[in-house]
């Protein structure tokens, strides 16, 4: 007969049944059974060579014989279960045995069936057996997912400050509390929101980010609440609105010390009630989310000077978290160099490793008004423009090295030595162009690069 | 040599179902039948325990085939009816990939669910029947497809909703001869 390889008219995978039996005819049948229906199948005669068997491979359903010599079927499920307890497990028992059969279901087993068994119900409780252990399988991989793609970049902080700051974060995650964080421009404020949407119960839900500062006064009510058809004119289609995109999940509102009077008014509305209608609508739409917001403004002043509603100000600020900035945790400018020099290097494929001591000084010295991506800005720019494996000094901006290269000392000659330094360094080494800016001639420039010594 | 054995046991007085049957298998697997008589007991194959016939028995019985010039492939066709040690009852059983099925009537019959006997209705469910466990010596599994006659049937009314062919994807595995049984 010619034969060819079963592979050539494989159907899709139904999924893997292990059957454990001591009698090789109700293994041997049951085999045959299940591999007509298109299942994997395997067999075991006693329970040590089931518990080999499911380490060798994975399996979707186990069909167990209740009452077998040495390690009987509830033994066995113990023991299964203690391994993998989301392994669906059918007893299969004789009339007499029904009570262990109960005790089985009680300890956790799927299901159980009485031998003989109609087909069709043997056939049943595998197939829903095996495919709620797929769903399970498909759920938890979905969450794994999520959980990665939710988890957002890592947060770096070993200093004093910091660590108060990611305690706080995690005790705050776990409650529905609105938090405000606070913080100059590019200390991570939109992360430590994400960290605690992703640290929150309503991680398998978005977290919707809104920057009111971004957003035209004209425009926020309709990014916010959405619109029905025909609300204004190019209003052509219903919008849902960033409120009810949030629903389940967390939104966050960056820059809310931007929002306009009227606006405000509307927004503790929604806060209180959790109910809006979209524009053009009448109809109330009821949502269900967390508010983070984030400013680096000074609040409480604008609520003296009548510029922010003490009512919505109180509303926000009900949790606070400031986020220090990066000039007084300077401790967390090293680990946070090498993170960002690791993340670089990796996305740009760029074989850095380190950072020259010269270069990692400046970098601690400097004061970062743009606080981390300033920093992240830097790091990234020092990997286009220098030569792996190490960063140095001369790969930083020319402003960092602007605001630290100091003359070493007072004398006349120190200013001039450092003055020709930075020229040469600008122009990058072209003696002709620094001596322009120099404004001397050129022998006399070289002259005083030999006499100070230095490499154009 | 190619072609069906047909071996009839316990089948007495139904020749001419027989014979339609072998027509049939003739026209649906492009090849010859032949008919034989039982070289081995049947009523070895009786469980006093359970008064059925056990279906592996009787496979491993047909395999011990003394005749020189063997068939491509064997069919049991018995008037008594079948188990498995595990399953109440089957329809027939066949070697997955190999050589030897068996198919009960019993358990087509009308009668035995309280209804009058239907002849006719009885040949359609036993040559589907007979088709699907000869499909499964090709090395078919149960086919999703609804009409396909290698769909998994329980009970006998759920044959009527099959058709007596295989499916396309069915029909090109038997046309190449069949796929080799997986190991397991």
């Amino acid at each position: 007969m010619a034969l060819r390889a079963r592979e050539a008219a494989a159907p899709q995978d139904l999924g893997g049944v292990l059957i454990v039996d001591d009698e090789f005819s109700m293994r041997d049948s049951l085999v045959h059974w299940f591999e007509k229906d298109g299942y994997r199948t395997g067999s075991a005669q006693d329970g040590r060579e089931a518990l080999r068997r499911l380490e060798e491979e994975p399996w979707d359903a186990v069909l167990l014989d209740i009452k077998m010599p040495g390690m009987d079927g509830l033994e066995l499920q113990r023991r299964i279960r203690e391994v993998d307890p989301e392994l669906p497990i059918i007893m299969i028992t004789a009339f007499a045995s029904v009570d262990s059969a109960v005790q089985a279901l009680k300890e956790g087993a799927f299901d159980y069936v009485t031998k003989p068994v109609d087909p069709d119900q043997l056939s049943r409780v595998v197939r829903l057996a095996v495919e709620r252990h797929r769903l399970r399988q498909e759920n938890s991989q979905l969450r794994r997912k999520v959980d990665q793609l939710s988890t957002p970049t890592t947060i770096i902080g070993a200093s004093g400050t910091m660590s108060k700051v990611l305690e706080l974060v995690k005790s705050v995650a776990e409650t529905d509390a609105t938090v405000l964080i606070r913080g100059e421009s590019g200390t991570g404020k939109e992360l430590i929101a994400q960290t605690i949407h992703a640290n929150s119960r309503r991680r398998y839900f978005p977290i919707v980010p809104v920057n009111c500062g971004a957003v035209p006064e004209s425009l926020l009510e309709s990014e916010l609440f959405g619109h029905e058809r025909g609300a204004f004119t190019g209003a052509q289609y219903r919008r849902k609105g960033k409120l009810e995109m949030a629903d389940g999940g967390t939104l966050f509102l960056d820059e809310v010390g931007t929002i306009g009077p009227a606006m405000q008014v509307n927004l503790l509305r929604v806060l209180e009630t959790k109910e809006f209608a979209r524009l053009g609508g009448t109809k109330p739409v009821r949502v269900d989310f967390r508010v983070i917001c984030a400013t680096n403004q000074d609040l409480e002043q604008q609520v003296k000077d009548g510029t922010f509603r003490e009512d919505l100000y109180f509303r926000l600020n009900v949790v606070a978290i400031s986020l220090p900035p990066l000039r007084e945790r300077r401790e967390d400018i090293p680990p946070l160099a090498h993170h960002l020099l690791g993340k670089y290097a990796q996305e740009m494929n760029r074989p850095f490793t380190g950072f020259e001591p010269a270069a990692m000084d400046l970098l601690v010295r400097h004061d970062w008004p743009g606080n981390v991506r300033e920093l992240a800005n830097a790091v990234e720019r020092a990997l286009v423009v220098g030569r792996a494996p190490t960063v140095r000094v001369e790969d930083l901006p020319v402003r960092l090295k602007e605001m630290h290269d100091s003359p070493v000392g007072d004398s006349l000659a120190d200013v001039e030595q450092a003055q020709i330094r930075l020229i040469l360094e600008r122009t990058g080494g072209n003696v002709t162009r620094a001596a322009e800016v120099l404004q001397i001639d050129r022998v006399t420039l070289y002259n005083k690069i030999k006499k100070y010594n230095l490499r154009p | 040599m190619a072609g069906i054995d047909i071996v009839p046991m316990y089948f007495n007085d139904r020749d001419e179902m027989l014979r339609r049957l072998g027509s049939s298998l003739e026209r649906e697997f492009r090849t010859m039948v032949r008919y034989r008589n039982p070289w081995f007991d049947p009523e070895l194959s009786f469980d006093s325990s359970r008064g059925q016939y056990r279906a592996s028995h009787i496979l491993k019985a047909l395999l011990n085939d003394p005749h020189e010039e063997l068939a491509e492939r064997i069919l049991g066709v018995a008037g008594v009816d079948l188990f498995t040690p595990v399953l109440t009852y089957v329809f027939g059983e066949a070697q997955l990939g190999g050589r030897a099925a068996v198919v009960s009537s019993h358990r087509l019959r009308n009668e035995v669910y309280g209804l009058p006997a239907n002849e006719t209705l009885l040949f359609e469910r036993l040559r589907k029947e007979a088709v699907h466990e000869l499909g499964h010596t090709y090395g078919l599994l149960h086919c999703p497809s609804p009409r396909c006659v290698m769909r998994a049937s329980s009970y006998a009314e759920e044959i009527e909703l099959k058709e007596e062919r295989f499916c396309e994807g069915c029909r090109s595995i038997v046309t190449a001869g069949g796929v080799a049984p997986a190991r397991r």
